[in-house]
């Protein structure tokens, strides 16, 4: 740390970029071959997601070993820090995205299917007798009756996981602060197994959504903004972890120190932004 | 790579590496910046390209060269390759060049991905471009890939969505090492209110990629899955609705307008200053009025859309929202004027296209103004009206600015002296054929012509055909900047470390051409 805080650290070139954009074109027109039914597709897909794998190993490895050989000073430390902030607000609007669609659907679209407003003859001429309400799957009763997720059970349950999860990973940090070794440990393994439980028990309700209830991707609108609202956050406590698990090799190992342990912190407040995220799930999606 | 722990120090003065892997593993903020500018400049031309088709087909009535699918295709392909592979990536590559100079910084904060936000560019769009192959053509809907007419795509829908997410990948890691860059490595005495106003306006503009481009993820993603899926999110029959999806478009479309022309703004608040010899007149006030008018992108959206059938409250406070932009947008041209006020002014080529941009911007803002006004836009809404305000806004406006931005740091990059003769021959050729090209367009759009339309009613012919005269000469003139800036790159009188006699700022503090490795230590600012 110490001499590389004179001199901002510019790596020369690195192979890794150009191997995760080769990856994402093979993911990119794999899938868009896959959905087209070409056969070809599968393949591509298979190995882009496998470059993409390598590439992270690659890239991260490096980084992790330049920080271990005291390359980065407080500068480098800044621009992680502020990247992943803003990487974290990107994710932030895409899930505003859906947010947003939720509520336009919820408070205008199908109140003006229902005839609100001006939309009388709407109502009485494309979609007769339909009445407004929520839960809906729209007046073309798409996908058939269903019934919805209550908040209590499975879903107060997984709340409560990742609430407890968010707790336990700011037992590891202070532990890390204080170095406390064990504790680090000990609370980074119980949050990644809290994430770990919540996504066994998002299969278990998705499982029990389309088999018991009726609850589909093909349940109109609702469906649509249930699946796709639960569906990315889960691929994000997918992708959360991950992470946790590999912070939590990376401190079995040794790294981190109470100064220095920016990678800590990014998967922590990554964490957290899951987190909230599904705070909101439950109250838009699941309470009200 | 971690082998080259030990020696990394001795690397740091030498030049570049040899061959192709300069190129492919660059980590250096100047290569990577040539590389954007060169990727933009060759899209420049295959949309322009597909431009000339819209034109040739446009030139006289009835069916001419294209039949109108592939017209449709032609209109479409254009708009994306203009915006996400000309405009955005040519400001980027600006960007990559400029802001560690002008803030004093070794390079951008985070060079490898900024590799990485270039490399996705060349895939993701081949892989656009591959859509023109595919069974049923390329994307047909228009740029705005409305549903459910996008959702009759062929083979190339699930092209052009995950296209569309990889620019937007690219996009959003250029914006994440612009904030970085700028908000982390600035030189010691760099204050945010001393900074140029072109990192300036980038920043803000890296803002609004930000909240931007992920919500146009997400909006594509629902177009998939709608597709695919069997959800029902543009889909009235499951409780969905397509205006929804116009509106989830443009709270991204309308903040991409200024994506595209705030880093312009920044230029031409460059340039003037420089030409007229006289300190930018209001500085904060631009600062605060670039701001201001990235605040408001974020409300207007819907003036897109006025006649969807919104509710009136709807359409009252979007048309006031839009004329409010117009106080923050006249500050700054007041200001540009106002910088020219008595000084003493020369028009070299890059103060040419920047007092050009000064006048045709203003046309393209004030037929914008006419467009916000709900009752006129319920005539104009997708006229060739419309078509006309948003090139006045894209060619004279953004595309200018990377004219005025190229002409004015190429000696910088280049350590030479472009030809200004032939650069005045640009100017003066890209300034008259792009009205010849545009300005017609208004009357046709007053007229009652609708745009996105292969075939026409006779009475539209003549100025279609001053129109398409105008684009022929435009795109064909366009050739000459690419030979004065090769001509340039081989040689020529060498310049000045300042090159501009008014020139004020780090960038002009370095020789020309800049040295590779630029400010490693960071320089004082008085």
């Amino acid at each position: 740390m110490s001499e590389a805080t004179q001199k901002y650290y510019v790596p020369h070139g690195s192979h890794w970029p150009i191997v995760g954009s080769i990856s994402l074109f093979l993911m990119a027109f794999g899938a868009g071959t896959w959905l087209n039914g070409g056969t070809l597709g599968k393949f591509m897909t298979i190995a882009g997601v496998g470059g993409i794998l390598w590439m992270i190993f690659g890239w991260f490895g490096q980084v992790i070993g330049e920080s271990l050989q005291g390359k980065f000073g407080e500068k480098e430390d800044g621009s992680f820090r502020m990247g992943m902030i803003w990487f974290i607000m990107s994710e932030v609007m895409f899930f505003a995205a859906f947010f947003g669609a939720l509520f336009y659907a919820r408070q205008l679209v199908v109140p003006w299917l229902g005839g609100e407003g001006n939309n009388f003859f709407t109502n009485l001429l494309l979609w007769t007798g339909y009445e407004a309400e929520w839960p809906t799957n729209g007046p073309g009763n798409l996908g058939g009756d269903f019934q919805t997720m209550g908040p209590t059970g499975l879903p107060l349950i997984n709340t409560m996981l990742l609430l407890a999860s968010s707790v336990t990973i700011t037992i590891a940090h202070h532990a890390l602060l204080r170095n406390d070794r064990r504790w680090l440990k000990l609370g980074l393994f119980m949050t990644f197994a809290l994430g770990f439980i919540f996504l066994y028990f998002q299969v278990m309700e998705y499982a029990h959504a389309y088999h018991d209830l009726n609850l589909t991707m093909a349940s109109g609108i609702y469906g649509s903004t249930f699946y796709l609202l639960t569906g990315f956050h889960g691929v994000h406590v997918t992708l959360g972890s991950i992470m946790l698990v590999v912070i939590w090799i990376r401190s079995l190992k040794g790294h981190f120190s109470p100064e220095n342990h920016f990678g800590f912190e990014a998967v922590a407040w990554y964490w957290h932004f899951v987190d909230v995220v599904w705070l909101g799930l439950y109250i838009f999606v699941y309470i009200l | 790579m971690t082998t080259h722990a030990a020696d990394h120090d001795h690397h740091d003065d030498h030049g570049p590496v040899k061959g192709w892997r300069r190129w492919v593993y660059a980590t250096n903020h100047k290569d990577i910046g040539t590389m954007y500018l060169v990727f933009a400049l060759s899209m420049f031309f295959v949309g322009g390209a597909m431009a000339f088709v819209v034109r040739a087909e446009l030139f006289q009535p009835g069916q001419q060269f294209v039949d109108p699918g592939f017209f449709n295709q032609m209109t479409t392909m254009h708009a994306l390759f203009m915006i996400f592979g000309g405009v955005m990536p040519a400001f980027v590559g600006l960007a990559n060049w400029m802001i560690p100079l002008q803030v004093g910084a070794p390079d951008m904060a985070l060079p490898r991905m900024n590799n990485w936000s270039f490399w996705i560019l060349p895939f993701a769009f081949t892989m656009l471009f591959s859509t023109l192959f595919m069974a049923g053509g390329a994307p047909a809907s228009g740029w705005t890939m409305y549903p459910p007419l996008v959702l009759q795509t062929g083979n190339a829908f699930p092209f052009l969505i995950l296209s569309v997410h990889l620019m937007g990948i690219s996009s959003i890691m250029g914006s994440i090492n612009v904030i970085v860059t700028i908000m982390n490595m600035r030189a010691p005495g760099m204050t945010l209110l001393k900074m140029p106003l072109f990192t300036w306006t980038w920043l803000i503009t890296a803002y609004l990629l930000i909240l931007a481009m992920p919500v146009l993820a997400g909006a594509v993603t629902m177009l998939l899955t709608d597709h695919y899926a069997a959800t029902s999110f543009f889909n009235a029959g499951g409780g969905g609705d397509p205006v929804m999806f116009q509106h989830i478009f443009w709270f991204f479309g309308h903040p991409e307008v200024y994506i595209m022309i705030l880093p312009a703004f920044g230029v031409v608040s460059e340039v003037i200053p420089t030409f007229a010899r006289k300190k930018l007149f209001g500085y904060s006030a631009m600062v605060y009025a670039t701001a201001s008018i990235a605040f408001l992108s974020f409300i207007v959206w819907a003036h897109h859309m006025f006649t969807v059938g919104m509710p009136l409250s709807g359409g009252l406070f979007f048309m006031f929202a839009t004329m409010m932009i117009a106080v923050p947008t006249g500050v700054k041209v007041f200001n540009w004027v106002a910088t020219m006020w008595r000084g003493s002014m020369t028009f070299e080529t890059p103060m040419l296209f920047a007092v050009a941009f000064v006048f045709l911007f203003t046309i393209g803002g004030f037929s914008g103004l006419m467009l916000a006004i709900v009752p006129a836009d319920l005539q104009y809404h997708d006229t060739y009206f419309v078509v006309a305000h948003f090139h006045y806004v894209l060619v004279p406006g953004a595309v200018f600015g990377i004219f005025a931005a190229v002409y004015y740091w190429l000696p910088k990059w280049s350590g030479n002296l472009y030809d200004e003769k032939l650069g005045k021959i640009h100017f003066w050729m890209s300034a008259i054929f792009v009205n010849v090209t545009f300005f017609p367009q208004h009357f046709l759009g007053l007229a009652g012509m609708p745009r996105r339309i292969p075939d026409y009613a006779t009475q539209f012919t003549d100025f279609n055909m001053i129109s398409s005269i105008g684009a022929f000469f435009f795109g064909t003139s366009q050739l000459l900047l690419v030979y004065i800036v090769i001509k340039c790159v081989r040689g020529g009188e060498k310049a000045s470390s300042r090159v501009w006699e008014g020139s004020h700022g780090l960038e002009w503090t370095l020789p020309s051409p800049a040295p590779y490795h630029s400010f490693e230590t960071p320089p004082s600012i008085d």
